[in-house]
């Protein structure tokens, strides 16, 4: 379980999340949705360490995230991640960017990690393409390397920050393929999207972010349906 | 035209100058790699370091490259030398090209790192890599791919510059081209040798360099 309690996040003078108060349990989708700088994608960076935070507490599974004592590196196995500009690593084949981190993070010997990279690129369709370097892979497909790249870590949680903003359009609906897959399968997901439709599909919760503000988070029928707020409204008016 | 050529001289030479042409090579090999270490370290401190390091490097890249190499082979010969610290000529000139590459190297180095993307650190932590195995295995790879062309550029320079070794009394290929021609006063037909040599060398480096390249950067 995911426990968000009061978070505060400052850029500078800017606040950029401004008391979130946010849980998400085992085996649930949520996603997060809102206009560009509403302050969702920070939020990810938050739930695994990678931006710091002046207030509040995160916390993974009992572990405070921001906690000094906390092994950040190993809480952030539990944690996947996938990026807007998915970020494979160019240097190395599509196997070498699964194997990567099993093999110099948990440890796993080359066979081991070889087989569990191999596991991971043909669930997220990409059996084919083992010793492609990513420059020869298209976006799509690159993203869904940097899915089987978190996945690789077994992780408890995925956290998807725009997985499918930077591509281009024909190239959206593998990806989201890929992430109802991981749904279906009952893993726990996080996903900051513009994608209504997955929103509303996939998820079992959706939450309104407006200017670092958690205006509303609820089912997605109540929130497609019946908005409460009405930034919600005239933000759900403005993208259908 | 009243001169007469006479090359064979120059040829008796030609297993001394050979041996010189490997002393060339060995001081510019060495002064790379410590140049690169050096560099690595210059670079690193210019970006990261705490302002007083972050000054010195940056000092020492600006001398190393707003002076003559000639100027600061004299440092570590007579400079030091009118200090009571006198150095070998090989250790000057060592120390002279190592000064220099690590200068013009941190530049490069500093170039390679800054073109990285910083969301390459984010993805590579993210998978629960610690810093320095994110430098290792994520960072300097890439930007080794960056910085390997401006390198063996460097290298050759290297080589090249080793022949202000004779200003100092060092004894490699111009030194000892320079030692054989003001005995026997054929100064020419044993400089154009050397040149050749000269040539031969740093062709060699080059198609050394591309075949390692290939072999690294499948990318």
């Amino acid at each position: 379980m995911i426990e968000i309690k009061q978070l505060h996040k400052y850029f500078g003078a800017l606040h950029v999340l401004q008391g979130i108060d946010l849980n998400v349990s085992k085996g649930e989708v949520l996603s997060i949705i809102g206009s560009s700088g509403s302050g969702k994608s920070t939020l990810l960076y938050c739930i695994n360490g990678l931006e710091e935070i002046q207030q509040g507490q995160v916390v993974v599974d009992g572990t405070t995230v921001h906690d000094k004592k906390t092994d950040i590196n190993k809480l952030r196995q539990r944690l996947g991640m996938v990026f807007q500009q998915w970020n494979s690593f160019p240097h190395l084949t599509a196997l070498e960017n699964v194997a990567l981190a099993p093999k110099i993070v948990k440890k796993a010997s080359k066979d081991q990690a070889k087989s569990i990279a191999e596991k991971q690129l043909k669930h997220v369709g990409l059996g084919d393409k083992l010793d492609v370097y990513p420059s020869a892979l298209s976006g799509g497909q690159q993203q869904r390397l940097a899915i089987a790249r978190a996945l690789a870590m077994e992780p408890e949680y995925m956290l998807f920050d725009e997985a499918t903003s930077a591509l281009d359009p024909e190239l959206v609906g593998e990806v989201l393929d890929t992430m109802r897959l991981l749904a279906e399968e009952g893993m726990t997901m996080i996903c900051v999207t513009h994608e209504m439709g997955f929103a509303r599909d996939v998820s079992d919760r959706v939450a309104y972010f407006h200017q670092g503000v958690m205006e509303e988070v609820g089912s997605p029928e109540q929130i497609f349906a019946a908005p409460q707020s009405v930034h919600t409204q005239k933000f759900l008016a403005n993208v259908r | 035209m009243d001169y007469n050529f006479h090359w064979r001289p120059v040829f008796r030479k030609l297993p001394e100058l050979l041996e010189a042409g490997l002393l060339t090579l060995e001081v510019a090999v060495l002064s790379m790699v410590l140049g690169i270490t050096i560099g690595l370290g210059l670079a690193l401190l210019r970006m990261k370091g705490p302002t007083p390091l972050r000054q010195i490097a940056t000092t020492w890249v600006e001398i190393a490259r707003n002076t003559p190499a000639l100027f600061q082979l004299f440092f570590f010969g007579f400079g030091l030398g009118a200090f009571g610290l006198h150095l070998s000529p090989y250790l000057i000139v060592l120390a002279g090209l190592t000064f220099n590459n690590a200068g013009y190297l941190a530049e490069n180095f500093r170039g390679g790192f800054l073109a990285v993307p910083e969301t390459q650190v984010r993805a590579a932590r993210s998978l629960g890599m610690t810093a320095v195995q994110t430098y290792v295995r994520i960072i300097i790879p890439q930007v080794l791919k960056i910085v390997y062309h401006p390198m063996t550029n460097q290298m050759v320079w290297a080589v090249l510059m080793s022949s202000l070794g004779m200003l100092v009394g060092f004894r490699e290929l111009s030194g000892e081209t320079q030692f054989f021609a003001s005995k026997t006063y054929r100064i020419f037909e044993y400089f154009a040798v050397t040149a050749v040599i000269y040539y031969v060398i740093v062709k060699i480096i080059l198609l050394a360099s591309n075949l390692v390249a290939r072999r690294l950067f499948k990318y």
